[in-house]
């Protein structure tokens, strides 16, 4: 898997492009702004690419916006988006488009070297990464409107795990039950925000959306 | 809430014939403000006082009692004397007893003439000084001396404006009233042409109307001429800008050193201590890694645990200092993020073309963060809505919920602490929450924005 990285911090842009190789990764670019980021993935067609949010040279939301620029000019790059912090406006419009591919991680995760590259490898294979501390306060606060508010609690927290990225083995086994419980939750969710069984991984990311995007 | 927020706007006349309700009542208020003007007078002349009794016994030392018939009839020298020392003695009363009239004016002129006039007094009695010779020193203020003069003022013939509206009807009414009866009540006005009941009838009906359709426009007047006397001089309202910037500057001063100490404290406590005993924990794994490769594991991964701890904790940390997407994405963006992390259904709008400096930035998302986590915590609401607007040099932010009201600026120090915070703008906050509820808070500060930057899709 060929990957591009663009994180300014030396230290970290090292760290990870050691963490990708350790995992079998190779890393065919590793630069430090917006700019450079979307010249490598036009020239080089990476097969994910890992973007800081703070860039220079404003050092606010530069790289979040080189990221949707990253996907604009090379549709269906997958991008994992690192930062300090997270944000649900900013996970909404990473997937505003609603195709998957995404990701939107604390960079405390890549203390997990091997979670990390999980999410990676998921990532670059169309799904969702989206970190924990965002799903936990959407599952806090969907009970509040909207579709979402018809389904069971149980369903939420399976969503929840949906939109972090898990597959249906590893739902069942995080909550303790079967993966036709979670199969049986996972189809229940899909009725009830109207998506048409059609490409199950695309309608996983489909019901993600509906969950960060109201 | 005071007279920064400005006058309160004029309800427009409904209907043809409201004029008449607002003359007569502009009428009545105008017999009140006379009322108010007779018990100036009386404090006039008590003010006055000392002056004149000084004044008489001075007369009588210079000129023998000969020449002062009515002291002497009395009782020579010691009626001016007493008198002198009596007057001295109550001074202070006297002096309590025309500031609360002033107030008193003021708060009418507001009220009834449409005409707000702040107060204009430097020395205020601070909480436990009282007494003569602190309100003696009120004598230094020069709004206390304004004081005195407005009292002249209206004595000598202010009371007329407020008088007019009422007297014109009095005066319409008994032409009318003489017309019915077929013989003047009182004079017609001087060179007028007959005294026939249909005349005076006429006359009685032309002077009701003007009185009330003037009412209105003569109590402005009063109005007007009160500001200027009990308005702060432009000296004074300097002194007052001056007083009311050294106290905002000292709250400033004190919430960012107690904010300060706080972070020292957090970093202190927290990510400090943590990275400390991650490296205690790395050198014990260091230790044992030749002998007990299992225990190393285990100790990396309690090192790793802190370090994320570590990270969870500075990032609250920087939250709570400035959050990031404040600095990212501007006031309405960082907000609509606080409202998307809310367990609670909240509308939000916002109309803004450019932002606002980044310290009233700051002070509005902070003050936007506390009033919604008041609706989370008190006001059991199931929605808030939250409005965010710059029109006519302000910034404006409006936080409404559904809930129980009852909300208590005294009682918390949640919403002083924000008045506080905004005072500092020259901002300021009004809450309307009745106990059932809705509650509303807006809060407004004079700012410019910048020019929008550059959007980022």
């Amino acid at each position: 898997m060929r990957a591009v990285i663009a994180e300014d911090l030396f230290l970290l842009r090292d760290g990870l492009t050691r963490l990708l190789q350790a995992h079998g990764m190779q890393v065919i670019a590793a630069v430090d702004n917006g700019a450079a980021l979307l010249a490598a993935v036009i020239a080089d067609r990476p097969d994910v690419a890992i973007v800081d949010v703070r860039l220079p040279p404003t050092f606010t939301d530069e790289g979040l916006r080189a990221a949707l620029a990253a996907r604009r000019a090379v549709p269906g790059l997958p991008v994992l988006v690192l930062s300090q912090y997270v944000e649900q406006i900013y996970a909404r419009e990473l997937l505003a488009g609603g195709a998957g591919g995404i990701g939107y991680l604390l960079k405390d995760r890549v203390l997990d070297g091997a979670q990390f590259a999980d999410a990676v490898r998921r990532v670059a294979g169309g799904g969702t990464a989206m970190d924990p501390e965002v799903i936990a306060r959407l599952v806090d606060r969907s009970s509040a409107d909207g579709a979402l508010a018809t389904l069971s609690p149980r369903e939420r927290e399976v969503l929840g795990l949906m939109a972090e990225g898990r597959s249906n083995a590893a739902i069942a086994a995080r909550l303790f039950i079967t993966e036709r419980a979670v199969a049986k939750h996972t189809a229940s969710i899909f009725l009830r925000l109207g998506l048409q069984p059609s490409d199950d991984d695309n309608r996983r990311v489909l019901a993600v959306v509906a969950f960060l995007g109201r | 809430m005071d007279g920064r927020t400005g006058a309160p706007e004029q309800a427009p006349g409904h209907g043809r014939w409201s004029w008449i309700g607002e003359g007569a009542v502009a009428a009545a208020r105008g017999a009140g403000l006379c009322g108010l003007a007779v018990a100036g007078s009386v404090l006039l002349l008590a003010l006055l006082l000392p002056l004149f009794m000084t004044g008489l016994e001075i007369g009588l030392l210079v000129n023998g009692p000969g020449h002062w018939p009515v002291a002497q009839a009395v009782g020579e020298r010691v009626l001016p004397l007493a008198g002198l020392a009596v007057s001295l003695l109550l001074y202070p009363a006297v002096l309590l007893a025309v500031r609360r009239l002033a107030t008193v004016t003021r708060r009418l002129a507001g009220d009834w003439c449409a005409v707000p006039i702040s107060d204009p007094y430097l020395n205020q009695l601070a909480d436990g000084q009282s007494g003569y010779r602190a309100r003696l020193r009120w004598l230094a203020d020069p709004a206390t001396r304004r004081d005195g003069q407005w009292l002249a003022v209206n004595t000598l013939g202010g009371w007329i404006l407020a008088a007019a509206p009422a007297g014109l009807m009095v005066y319409g009414l008994l032409c009318l009233l003489g017309g019915s009866q077929g013989h003047p009540v009182v004079a017609p006005p001087p060179a007028f042409p007959g005294t026939g009941p249909l005349v005076l009838i006429l006359l009685g009906a032309v002077f009701i109307a003007v009185g009330l359709w003037a009412g209105p426009r003569l109590l402005r007047g009063y109005g007007l001429l009160a500001r200027w006397l009990l308005g702060p001089s432009g000296q004074a309202a300097l002194a007052l800008r001056v007083a009311h910037l050294a106290q905002t500057r000292a709250d400033t001063i004190d919430t960012g050193a107690a904010q300060l100490r706080r972070i020292e404290r957090d970093l202190h406590d927290g990510a400090q201590a943590r990275l400390v005993a991650m490296g205690m924990t790395l050198d014990a794994a260091d230790q044992v890694l030749g002998d007990n490769p299992a225990a190393a594991r285990a100790l990396l991964a309690e090192a790793r645990e802190s370090s994320v701890k570590a990270l969870a904790e500075l990032r609250a940390l920087v939250r709570g200092v400035h959050p990031p997407v404040l600095a990212d994405r501007g006031l309405a963006e960082a907000i609509r993020a606080l409202v998307l992390d809310l367990p609670l259904r909240v509308h939000f709008a916002s109309e803004l073309l450019g932002r606002p400096p980044a310290s009233i930035e700051s002070a509005a998302y902070f003050a936007a963060s506390e009033l919604l986590a008041n609706v989370t915590k008190h006001a059991h609401a199931g929605q808030a809505w939250v409005d965010l607007r710059h029109r006519d040099g302000t910034l404006r932010l409006g936080v409404s919920d559904d809930g129980c009201g009852g909300a208590d600026p005294a009682r918390g120090s949640g919403l002083a602490g924000i008045e506080r915070r905004l005072a500092a703008f020259d901002g300021v906050l009004a809450l309307s929450s009745p106990p059932g509820g809705p509650t509303v808070v807006n809060m407004e500060i004079p700012c410019a924005l910048s020019s929008p930057k550059t959007s980022s899709c």
